[in-house]
């Protein structure tokens, strides 16, 4: 993985030094809490419920056992004892006092971190796919990408007072598991279909939020070397173009949809030939010295089968059905990449105690070279594991309550802080999560289930990508009671859609209930191997009507 | 006006007209696009000492001709949140513009380094905002952070370029 040099490590120490006396302004009343409040946002601090909230970013997900320990470190000893994994592969600590915060950003630079630009209205932490430089479907490895992408837009000069957020995903796999299309940018690596030669399609105006849109594609092959003036150029039009006049028409979505593709895609064609990209793009040694922190580890070379694994799958069930499940098929034979569920039955999903991360840190120094993944589904990755190593690496997880086997399952469920933490929330969203695992608790039921995924956002917002979950639940406020508004069909990945409302709002204690009955109108209607996603979209949502039994009111 | 230029409080000599002052004989002026037939007017058609002043939504068309002549455009910044007058900097630098870039607004100190690099040479706040954003914080915001990642921007070197720099040697 990538390590900073010498300019990376000043550039965030310097940081952490400029905004400890941003803070000092702030608190001598040279900022108004107005002035300050972008500062800090820019900074990953947030105001919630109760304290404040520092979003760290874990760029393109990557992270070393080293950056982990640090985490579980930080929030042993500023928080309370546990940290948050999120949808956009970063980690937030909700109790954070503000003058412990310039120490909390100076630990995070001594391990080559930082809470840069995970909030406010500017470039965001770049996301990617996951499985990156592991996946047996990739084109390219996504990740030098990524992190040139994450240089390149770090203080951005011209673009870091922008109309509002702006999200970039990439890709460089077949299957999309980044969810590049509800992004503002997505990015997806492929090949040329004539010279070969590896490329960008770049696809604009995605997003959730209040008016959930599909990303369209603005350009169909981007040389690589173009990308940072192409960008540029795309930036420059949103930052001139975009709305400012109502901060829920600001994103970039609002601006394609508006205006159009079409003369959206002119417009930025326009400025990319005026931009002068000798001036802008990063020189070919510059991209390789990127490239060369990506090469693979020292792998040995092992068969594809292991005896070990297959021996102790047949003698344990339990440890059998984890593989299956939280296993996913890697470039180099002999190996794997294992999904940890941050998702046990009755837990808050995503959230890990400082201790689970010192185990999981300890297990990537054991099995998967020193290297740990964030996923956008708020679990963690270990990339590089020998199956020889599973058996063992499972016994290390299920002593840290580690080892659920529910990858991609019902109860893999995606959920916001909500009402529990969030000052938007319109309902909770983390017991609702809870109680639905709870229902689906079995791991033969949930297995018969297959692949489904659930996502809950406790207000409009959306943080928790509920327009995009196979069903998608949305937690409003109804003349003072809780109203969960469900919809079908949602998809993050290559086939992206936005989910359809089912029907009139349903009361929390009826949401598992009302599951159940999506479940069996599902499994009745399934042809042998079909995902819930699948059906869905034969049988259209007319036959699930019926799973909802409206609120009294 | 307190006027921050090369990292300090300088004189301002520079006349920002009133939309009811009628534009004098002669001295240095800024007024908005709209009055520059009336200020030809009364001056003729040499534009050596009226600077213009553009919105931050301003047709760039509209001022490409006078881009060669003109001596000073002022930007507006109607909130320091609002970064378009960044990009219609980094545009009329691109177009050639060679006069001085001004920048007019609540801006913050800490934006200093992303007004310059955009190709502004200073900013024109208001005096009870220079209350607070003092002489000293602007001076500091120059320093803070001593190199950017962002290259074709107006600045002293890049992370970059350094180490292009440090390959070849
Ligand atoms: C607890 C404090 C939080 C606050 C105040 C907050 C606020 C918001 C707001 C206002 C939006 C809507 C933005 C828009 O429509 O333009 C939003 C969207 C979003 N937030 Fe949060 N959020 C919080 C926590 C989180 C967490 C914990 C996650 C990840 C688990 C998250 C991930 C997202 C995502 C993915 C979106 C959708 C982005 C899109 O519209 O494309 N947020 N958030
Ligand atoms: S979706 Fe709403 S409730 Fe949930 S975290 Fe976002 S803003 Fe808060």
């Amino acid at each position: 993985m990538y390590h900073y040099d010498e300019f990376d490590r000043s550039f965030v120490q310097e940081r952490v030094a400029e905004f400890r006396a941003q803070v000092a302004r702030r608190l001598d009343g040279s900022l108004t809490e107005d002035e300050f409040k972008p500062l800090r946002l820019m900074n990953g601090l947030y105001l919630q419920l109760h304290a404040y909230m520092l979003r760290i970013a874990i760029p393109y997900g990557t992270l070393s056992s080293i950056q982990m320990r640090q985490l579980a470190m930080i929030g042993d000893r500023w928080d309370k004892g546990y940290g948050h994994f999120t949808t956009r592969q970063n980690i937030q600590f909700n109790w954070p006092k503000l003058a412990d915060v310039p120490d909390m950003l100076q630990a995070l630079a001594d391990v080559d971190m930082h809470a840069i630009q995970t909030s406010g209205n500017c470039i965001r932490n770049v996301t990617a796919d996951h499985f990156a430089g592991v996946a047996a479907d990739e084109v390219e490895d996504p990740r030098p990408t990524a992190e040139l992408m994450r240089q390149w837009s770090s203080l951005h000069p011209e673009f870091s007072f922008l109309p509002r957020k702006f999200k970039i995903a990439i890709t460089g796999a077949q299957h999309d598991r980044a969810a590049i299309k509800a992004h503002d940018i997505g990015i997806r690596i492929l090949r040329h279909p004539q010279s070969g030669e590896t490329g960008y399609e770049i696809s604009v105006g995605g997003g959730l939020g209040r008016t959930p849109m599909i990303g369209k594609t603005i350009r169909d092959f981007l040389p690589k070397a173009d990308l940072l003036p192409y960008l540029e150029a795309l930036m420059r039009v949103y930052n001139a173009e975009g709305r400012r006049d109502n901060k829920y028409k600001a994103r970039v979505k609002i601006l394609v949809h508006e205006i159009g593709i079409e003369p959206m895609r002119a417009a930025v064609e326009a400025e990319f030939t005026a931009t002068n990209r000798d001036a802008v793009a990063p020189d070919s040694a510059e991209i390789g010295r990127i490239e060369q922190a990506f090469m693979p580890p020292a792998y040995e070379r092992l068969p594809d089968e292991s005896a070990f694994l297959a021996r102790h799958s047949a003698a344990n069930a339990e440890f059998a059905q984890w593989v299956a499940v939280n296993t996913f098929g890697h470039k180099q034979p002999g190996y794997s990449a294992v999904t940890v569920s941050l998702k046990p039955i009755g837990g808050a999903p995503g959230d890990a105690t400082s201790d689970q991360m010192r185990a999981l840190a300890d297990a990537a120094d054991a099995f998967s070279f020193s290297e740990l993944r964030v996923t956008h589904h708020q679990n963690i990755v270990l990339p590089n594991v020998k199956k020889d190593d599973l058996f063992e690496l499972w016994q290390r997880l299920a002593a840290h309550e580690l080892a659920t086997a529910n990858i991609g399952l019902i109860s893999d469920i995606i959920a916001c802080p909500g009402m529990d933490y969030c000052s938007l929330a319109t309902a909770r969203s983390i017991p609702i999560a809870q109680a639905i695992a709870q229902r689906f608790a079995s791991p033969e039921r949930q297995r018969t289930i297959g692949e489904l995924g659930i996502k809950i956002s406790g207000c409009i917002n959306a943080c928790g990508h509920h327009h995009v979950g196979n069903i998608g639940i949305l937690g409003l406020e109804k003349s003072g009671a809780e109203s969960y508004q469900i919809t079908l069909g949602g998809d993050a990945t290559e086939t992206a859609a936005i989910g359809e409302r089912l029907g009139p709002g349903v009361g929390a204690d009826d949401i598992p209930d009302t599951l159940e009955r999506i479940v069996d109108i599902y499994l009745a209607e399934r042809s042998p191997d079909e995902r819930f996603i699948d059906t869905y979209r034969r049988v259209g949502i007319d036959r699930f009507r019926g799973a909802i039994h409206a609120l009294d009111s | 006006m307190p006027l921050i230029h090369e990292n300090k409080f300088v004189p301002d000599h520079w006349q920002r007209l009133a939309d009811d002052q009628p534009v004098p004989a002669d001295g240095k002026i800024i007024i908005p696009l709209q009055r520059l037939d009336e200020a030809r007017q009364v001056r003729g058609s040499a534009l050596g000492s009226i600077g213009i002043h553009l919105a931050n939504i301003a047709r760039i068309d509209d001022v490409i001709p006078l881009l060669p002549n003109l001596p000073l455009i002022s930007i507006a910044f109607p909130a320091f949140s609002d970064g378009r007058g960044f990009s219609l900097a980094k545009r009329l630098r691109r177009l050639g513009f060679k006069g001085t870039l001004r920048a007019h607004g609540p801006l913050i100190a800490d934006q200093y380094p992303h007004a310059l690099a955009c190709g502004f040479d200073e900013i024109d706040i208001s005096e009870s905002h220079a209350l607070r954003h003092r002489e000293a914080h602007w001076r500091a915001a120059t320093g803070s952070i001593s190199l950017g990642y962002q290259r074709g921007y107006v600045r002293s070197g890049t992370i970059l370029d350094r180490r292009a720099a440090s390959r070849r040697a």
